[in-house]
């Protein structure tokens, strides 16, 4: 419909003059004025690292993620440190120790010239402070678990005990602090390197409560200092001038970048402006293909299992004979070569091998025979009468997809199984794992530190970690004999013993490859980063190198 | 002036519908894949949060947070405010968000207004065909082709971070462009009309030049359809984008809107919802001031 003519704007304007009268045009130079506020650069770092996610915390006590705990390391050290090219343990802020010959005290000297950043020495007292904050309840610690090797850590944590210096640890005078253990723990030093054992500022977390990490002068006990954070943009570290061991702390700036594209960290990378990506989920395994043919590409084993839960409290999979079954079926050389192809090793077994020296036993070997006799046996002769299962997997990859398929096929094709697929989001994941509420689900874990017992402790039948509802006390028995034994090879004996009533008799889970680390690096841009068992990447001895090579 | 008055209302109703629509999605914001060290460390975090009262309690809590302008701690960012994340992200967001809408509006105000002057001729159609990739082609293939072209090929423009004004060039183009084209289009068809419409017959046979009739009196009018889908595409273009910032890694608001949800962090995901609802309703309250302005027909109604 036609509308009556408007009237004419009455005053009598230049042409054009609209454009400059308009609010539109206001609105444009308002971001010039946004941008002139908002762009004060940092002088440029001597070293640039992309960390991967950003870090939820870097308070060494609290924090759980891998790119949360470079930064805690890098702020924060403990009697231990990781060694930048094996993982394993070295001295950090005790020089030295004496360990009792029954293996459950052990005795630390911590080094005349350890001293926090603002300059003052770092104690024994602020050790045995550290070590309490950490295990008391209400710092709500995720790991304090790992302080229950230590007298009276469990009792604590669970509540059971109020007083915080019952703890086995103590401080006979400035310089020697002496631990009491509950059993002789050999993988004790390594534990000792991991950031829950870390010294932290007792004066600066009594005066800031939760927001002591971003107060200042923050005091550091590694070897470098916070000076800068923008969430989801980048943390700048400065190296720490009272460190220890300030000479050898190559790169005095770092700028810590987070982002959450893996395909960005590598333009990041390929443009030259990170020198090195140093997160394994920044790593675009779509690209692997392209990416492992490059000169700069650096694959290690690295300490992690994958496997599927199978849920022993759901029928039909409360039967041994139905979970062996789905064990002896399962391709795992397809899913490697076909599937992940970042030259993964398949494992019938657990703890990836070399895990402390500890040879793993073998698991169950694909037997589609005798997989089908035993599905047989259970009641479904060729799948007949066997209920629809659900495969419960966290849908952020296509990789636990993609397992997941093959994994349905597998089971159709060679005993007549059906089962669903079922994506879910992180969070729902989680709470369907811990709640018991699924029936196979595709899993992994992380190994805290180098021995077998990472792996192993997970399926205790008191395990928080365990989440398949198999419970077995003679592997209980056998777990915690091999942990009061102080001679190795026995002990390796009876780990090894428990592991193999878990993957031949148990069978919670069907172990399907151990992974690997990979990552991007020009090794005449920046030295000192070595691949290793635990991906621990020590900031400190990194650099870039004097002579930079573009691309 | 009276609906200026009804935004904090509305902006309170959707603060509350969203704090708890949050807490029907299952699992809860320390939920993680090691199980806490102890029943009694899992109660401690719980209670640090106040996550063990009853909801409304809890939305109470909130409620007299909001009254003082605290949103509260982030439950994933365990060092940060809400508030501080806002602070941090929001003109980061709001400075991309203002240079898109700039670059859109310069991009297709032109476009469009060529398009319906010569229409059916080749300004027209060449216009045309941008406009069609512009709205067809999504974002994230955009973005990611501007940054191999320019950034690594060409090494024009760094190919991520926020900082520099070089740094800003890229992800400005590439958030701009879709809505340059949906602008285009709005104008063209505006013009369009305007131009059959009697009183440019009447300008015209007034002996007015062209381009006084075509920038005073038919480009005005013609602007109507622009500017009422000016306010929410500048609240959208202001709160920051998910794919371009995660593209070019930008330190905004934009990745929190998804990223909040997924790891359960209430109080961030709230303070976001705030913002939004509140930006999207002045916004359009500003639309309706620009219309009064733009066409005596509402100012005389």
């Amino acid at each position: 419909m036609r509308l009556p003519a408007p009237i004419p704007p009455a005053p009598v304007q230049r042409p054009g003059a609209f454009f400059f009268s308009s609010p539109l045009l206001l609105l444009g130079f308002l971001p010039i004025l946004l941008l002139l506020s908002a762009c004060r650069p940092l002088p440029p770092a001597d070293l640039v690292l992309h960390n991967g996610r950003e870090p939820e915390t870097i308070d060494p006590h609290l924090l759980t993620g891998q790119a949360d705990g470079r930064i805690g390391s890098a702020l924060f050290e403990g009697l231990t440190r990781f060694d930048p090219v094996t993982s394993l343990a070295i001295p950090g802020l005790a020089e030295r120790w004496q360990i009792s010959p029954d293996g459950r005290t052990y005795t630390f000297t911590i080094r005349s010239n350890a001293a926090w950043s603002t300059g003052t020495p770092i104690t024994s007292a602020d050790v045995v402070w550290s070590w309490q904050r950490a295990i008391d309840p209400r710092t709500a610690a995720d790991y304090a678990s790992q302080y229950f090797y230590v007298v009276n850590g469990e009792a604590i944590c669970t509540g059971t005990e109020r007083d915080l210096t019952r703890l086995g640890v103590s401080a006979p005078d400035p310089r020697t602090v002496v631990v009491q253990l509950v059993n002789p723990t050999p993988f004790f030093l390594e534990l000792l390197a991991s950031r829950v054992f870390a010294v932290v500022p007792r004066t600066a977390i009594e005066q800031h409560g939760d927001h002591w990490i971003r107060s200042t002068p923050l005091p550091c006990s590694g070897p470098y200092t916070l000076e800068s954070w923008r969430v989801n943009d980048r943390i700048r570290l400065r190296r720490n001038p009272h460190y220890w061991d300030a000479s050898n702390v190559r790169s005095t700036t770092i700028d810590v970048l987070a982002g959450d594209s893996a395909h960005t960290a590598l333009n990041l990378y390929l443009s030259g402006d990170v020198d090195f990506v140093i997160d394994k989920d920044m790593f675009p395994t779509e690209l692997a293909d392209a990416l492992s043919r490059r000169p700069d590409f650096h694959r290690y084993d690295y300490l992690g299992s994958y496997f599927i839960r199978l849920n022993c409290t759901r029928k039909p999979l409360d039967d041994p004979r139905v979970r062996e079954a789905f064990a002896r079926v399962v391709q795992r050389d397809r899913i490697v070569s076909r599937i992940t192809r970042m030259g993964e090793r398949p494992i019938t077994h657990l703890v990836p091998a070399g895990t402390g020296g500890y040879q793993p036993p073998i698991g169950l070997e694909p037997d589609v025979d005798r997989a089908r006799q035993l599905l047989a046996d259970a009641g479904f002769p060729g799948g007949r009468g066997f209920p629809v299962l659900e495969y419960s997997f966290n849908a952020e990859t296509k990789l636990h997809e993609n397992i997941a398929v093959e994994f349905q096929q597998t089971l159709r094709d060679t005993l007549g199984v059906r089962i669903e697929l079922r994506p879910l989001e992180w969070k729902s994941y989680l709470n369907n794992m811990s709640k018991l509420d699924y029936d196979l689900m595709r899993s992994s874990w992380i190994g805290d530190y180098n021995d077998p017992n990472t792996f192993l402790d997970l399926f205790l039948s008191s395990g928080g970690n365990n989440r398949t509802g198999w419970k077995d006390p003679d592997y209980d028995r056998l777990l915690n004999e091999a942990n009061s034994t102080l001679e190795p090879t026995r002990r390796f004996d009876l780990l090894r013993a428990a592991e193999t009533r878990l993957l031949r008799q148990g069978i919670p889970i069907i172990p399907l490859y151990s992974y690997v680390g990979f990552y991007a690096l020009d090794t005449n841009r920046v030295s000192g980063v070595h691949g290793n068992l635990l991906d621990e990447h020590p900031f400190w001895s990194m650099a870039r190198e004097p002579r930079p090579a573009r691309r | 002036m009276k609906r200026l008055l009804f935004i904090p209302v509305l902006v309170w109703i959707v603060a509350t519908l969203a704090f708890f629509l949050l807490r029907v999605a299952p699992g809860g914001p320390f939920d993680r894949e090691r199980a806490p060290a102890s029943k009694e460390v899992e109660a401690a975090l719980l209670a640090k949060y106040h996550l063990d009262e009853p909801l409304w309690r809890q939305y109470l809590r909130f409620l007299s947070g909001l009254a003082r302008g605290d949103l509260g701690p982030s439950f994933k960012y365990r060092h940060h405010s809400v508030n501080d994340i806002l602070a941090q992200a929001l003109p980061v967001s709001l400075t991309l968000g203002c240079l898109a809408f700039g670059t859109a509006l310069g991009i297709g105000i032109p476009i469009g207004f060529l398009g319906a002057v010569h229409r059916g001729r080749w300004p027209d159609w060449a216009g045309s065909f941008l406009v069609l990739l512009g709205v067809c082609v999504p974002t994230f293939v955009i973005a990611p082709l501007l940054v191999l072209i320019f950034g690594l090929r060409l090494g024009w423009f760094p190919v991520a971070l926020w900082g520099s004004p070089a740094q800003v060039v890229l992800p400005t183009f590439a958030l701009g462009l879709y809505f340059a084209a949906r602008i285009s289009r709005l104008l063209r068809e505006g013009l369009s009309e305007t131009l059959r419409a009697p009183f440019i017959l009447t300008a015209r046979a007034k002996g007015l030049g062209e381009f006084q009739l075509l920038l005073r009196h038919a480009l005005r009018p013609s602007l109507l359809p622009v500017v009422s889908f000016c306010g929410p595409m500048l609240a959208d273009l202001m709160t920051g984008s998910f794919v371009i910032e995660k593209v070019f890694q930008i330190p905004g608001t934009g990745a929190f809107f998804i990223n909040s949800f997924f790891s359960r962090d209430y109080p961030l995901m709230v303070g976001l919802v705030i913002v939004y609802s509140t930006l999207l309703l002045v916004l359009n309250f500003a639309t309706d001031l620009a219309y009064r302005w733009l066409d005596p027909r509402v100012r005389h109604a």
